[in-house]
């Protein structure tokens, strides 16, 4: 089931050029309205009009999350406030706020992208969709929720009411596709569980993802204990939507379209070849109020342009496993605690609570993963547990490239939501 | 077969009309390229169809490539151009008018005669005016002329420069019905130049938007149609929410 056929099953050649005129067009808007833009280009002697060909956008300087702060409020709009109709703004966690304004357009594209991306998740109008987002902390609620309201599902925005709330909510209406964080999907199946229901009770078949990197362990988890098909979805607030998974489940199709993808060195900037993994750029295409271009969006993935047997011609996103600003650097070796995250699960701990301590002794960086011990380590035979550990230690060494020590704590000690603890700087 | 402009660049004298214009037209597309006066819409067209040359960049129909045919040559190819102020020969009766449409095919006698009858047929009011000098016609009429002209060369694709110049609003509605019924009946591919931004876009798929010889803006003419940029620009829509109080 396609939403826009026409366009995401365009052929490579017709893509490009579309491409290729947004780009000239975005380029000589971004100009004209936007300072940053316009006084940049000029200190660098650069003039949209030189832009010929699509990989010319690498001759363009980058736009970082900092312009977008330093510019706050209203800098980087490109029209007149008259002409935006909503504004997301976010309190950011690392200080200054940013704002992103979208015209009645905008908003039109935005809902048909999220349309695109429910239909390709299997969401029809026959579905009920229980939206169990803040939306107040993530503007891509709003895109879903008219996404599938364009699409003619009922939605119903439970919101954060609270998870017994939400499961009575899918059970009461008869929830069909279910969109939220992953983890907040596992803890509706923890409170399944408690409630002493199963999934039998629930009528959900679709559950809608993202917002936070997550694993294909916890993809199968999620799709066992509450019987759906689930799929990834990406967007940033500064961007729009960006990427959904089809049915196939390989990867997130880009809405290249509207977006202009490019994979670059996080260090060096140069741009990568096609498939190799690095810093993923975005330029968008459409947008009129909030235009960026070459935006760094400090997630680390590749994009795969290998043809997807659902027939879209649009490319896919790897899935993201880590943000390149939460990378950590070991001994001169880049690692993502996703990564841990996934070889903990792989070896058969499941979503196992741990916490990586980096340390520094003699010059040497020391890496530790502090594990809570698994419960059945108090049954299972000792030789059992410690062949699980050497296992753990193997895999991180031979996967990752960096000799973890593993040590086992105290179940319940770790403190929820801090995986990584840097104590290298403060010796 | 698809019509293909790429980073075209076009120079009048010292003036640097089209800066890097990148657009294309589908097959049976309309295609709407809007734009003040002096945006550069018209050199747009007359480099498309030979009149001008450009310092870089391609025109392409399909795989063949046109860009450095002599006018008659890109006729030949398939594309005719009904130029701005509709250019009839005032003097000479619409019969005759329609005849020189057919000039490159003088000696095919009997397909002109089906030409002339298909074009009677499309626009009964030339039928009925054949024997009268072209230049006795009103404004709507003479457009009408151009274009059947334009079609005696059997194009597949017409470039109509400002069809809607200079007439009365209910005439020009008769135009844009006859542009759209070009597409359907004779499946022509259309692009399609207008200051007169509602009227292109009410009948196009697509637009695009042109500015100082760049082009701004791109997508679906309900998209343009909506955009407040486009509005304010072109389609007066500031004055009529000052006068209706609804602007902000």
């Amino acid at each position: 089931m396609y939403w826009q056929r026409e366009i995401e099953c365009m052929d490579r050649e017709t893509l490009e050029l579309l491409q290729l005129e947004r780009l000239q067009a975005t380029l000589n808007r971004v100009v004209r309205n936007v300072p940053l833009y316009r006084q940049r280009f000029r200190e660098l002697g650069i003039d949209p009009y030189d832009i010929q060909r699509l990989e010319d956008i690498r001759h363009l300087p980058f736009t970082t999350k900092d312009d977008v702060r330093q510019n706050y409020p209203y800098g980087m709009f490109a029209v007149p406030l008259r002409d935006v109709v909503r504004m997301h703004t976010s309190s950011g966690f690392t200080g200054t706020p940013t704002v992103v304004g979208y015209t009645a357009g905008d908003l039109r594209r935005w809902a048909d992208l999220a349309a695109r991306m429910l239909t390709a998740a299997g969401v029809t109008q026959d579905d009920v969709v229980q939206m169990a987002c803040p939306y107040d902390l993530m503007s891509g609620a709003f895109g879903l929720h008219s996404g599938a309201e364009r699409i003619g599902a009922s939605v119903i925005p439970s919101a954060l009411a609270d998870p017994r709330r939400q499961i009575r909510i899918m059970q009461d209406y008869r929830t069909t596709a279910l969109v939220c964080t992953p983890s907040y999907a596992l803890h509706l199946a923890d409170t399944l569980d408690a409630l002493a229901a199963n999934k039998t009770s629930l009528s959900l078949r679709f559950a809608i993802l993202g917002s936070e990197p997550w694993t294909e362990a916890m993809r199968e988890e999620i799709e066992e204990r509450l019987g759906v098909a689930a799929t990834d979805h990406y967007g940033l607030s500064e961007i729009t939507a960006v990427a959904g998974e089809c049915l196939e489940r390989r990867g997130l199709h880009l809405h290249e379209d509207a977006v202009l993808a490019e994979i670059i060195d996080p260090i060096s900037g140069a741009p990568l070849p096609l498939g190799e993994r690095g810093e993923l750029v975005l330029t968008t295409l459409t947008k009129e109020a909030f235009p960026l271009v070459r935006y760094r969006t400090g997630d680390l993935t590749a994009i795969d342009p290998t043809p997807c047997p659902c027939g879209r011609t649009f490319r896919r996103l790897a899935r993201i496993p880590g943000r390149s600003d939460d990378m950590i650097i070991v001994g001169g070796v880049n690692v993502f605690p996703a990564q841990v995250a996934a070889i903990l699960a792989e070896a058969g701990l499941g979503q196992v609570r741990h916490q990586i301590v980096l340390e520094r002794e003699e010059h040497m960086d020391q890496a530790i993963v502090l594990l809570e011990a698994p419960e059945s380590f108090c049954t299972d035979s000792i030789k059992k547990s410690q062949r699980l550990m050497e296992n753990v230690r193997l895999r991180l060494r031979t996967e990752l490239s960096v000799a973890f020590a593993v040590r086992l704590v105290e179940p319940r000690s770790l403190p929820p939501g801090a995986p990584v603890v840097d104590d290298r700087r403060s010796r | 077969m698809r019509l293909m402009v790429r980073n075209l660049d076009v120079f009048y004298g010292a003036i640097h009309a089209l800066r890097r214009v990148t657009l294309h037209v589908d097959a049976g597309e309309i295609v709407a390229l809007v734009g003040a006066n002096g945006a550069g819409k018209t050199t747009m067209l007359a480099t498309i169809s030979g009149i001008l040359r450009p310092r870089q960049g391609s025109v392409r129909l399909g795989e063949r490539e046109l860009t450095h045919l002599a006018p008659e040559a890109v006729v030949a190819a398939g594309l005719s151009h009904v130029p701005e102020g509709r250019r009839v020969f005032r003097p000479l009766s619409v019969e005759d008018n329609l005849r020189l449409g057919a000039y490159r095919r003088r000696a095919q006698r009997q397909a002109i005669a089906e030409d002339l009858e298909r074009i009677y047929a499309m626009f009964p009011i030339l039928r009925e005016r054949r024997r009268q000098p072209a230049g006795t016609l009103s404004g709507g009429e003479q457009q009408m002329l151009a274009m059947g002209r334009a079609l005696m060369a059997r194009p597949r694709v017409l470039l109509l420069d400002e069809p809607s110049m200079g007439l009365a609003p209910l005439v020009v509605q008769e135009i844009l019905n006859h542009i759209q019924n070009l597409r359907q009946k004779a499946g022509l591919t259309v692009l399609v130049v207008e200051q007169n931004a509602r009227a292109a876009l009410a009948i196009a798929d697509r637009g695009y938007v042109l500015e100082n010889g760049r082009i701004v803006l791109h997508g679906t003419a309900e998209e343009l149609l909506n955009n407040h940029d486009v509005q304010r620009a072109y389609l007066g829509r500031e004055r009529e929410e000052a006068c209706t109080g609804s602007g902000r």
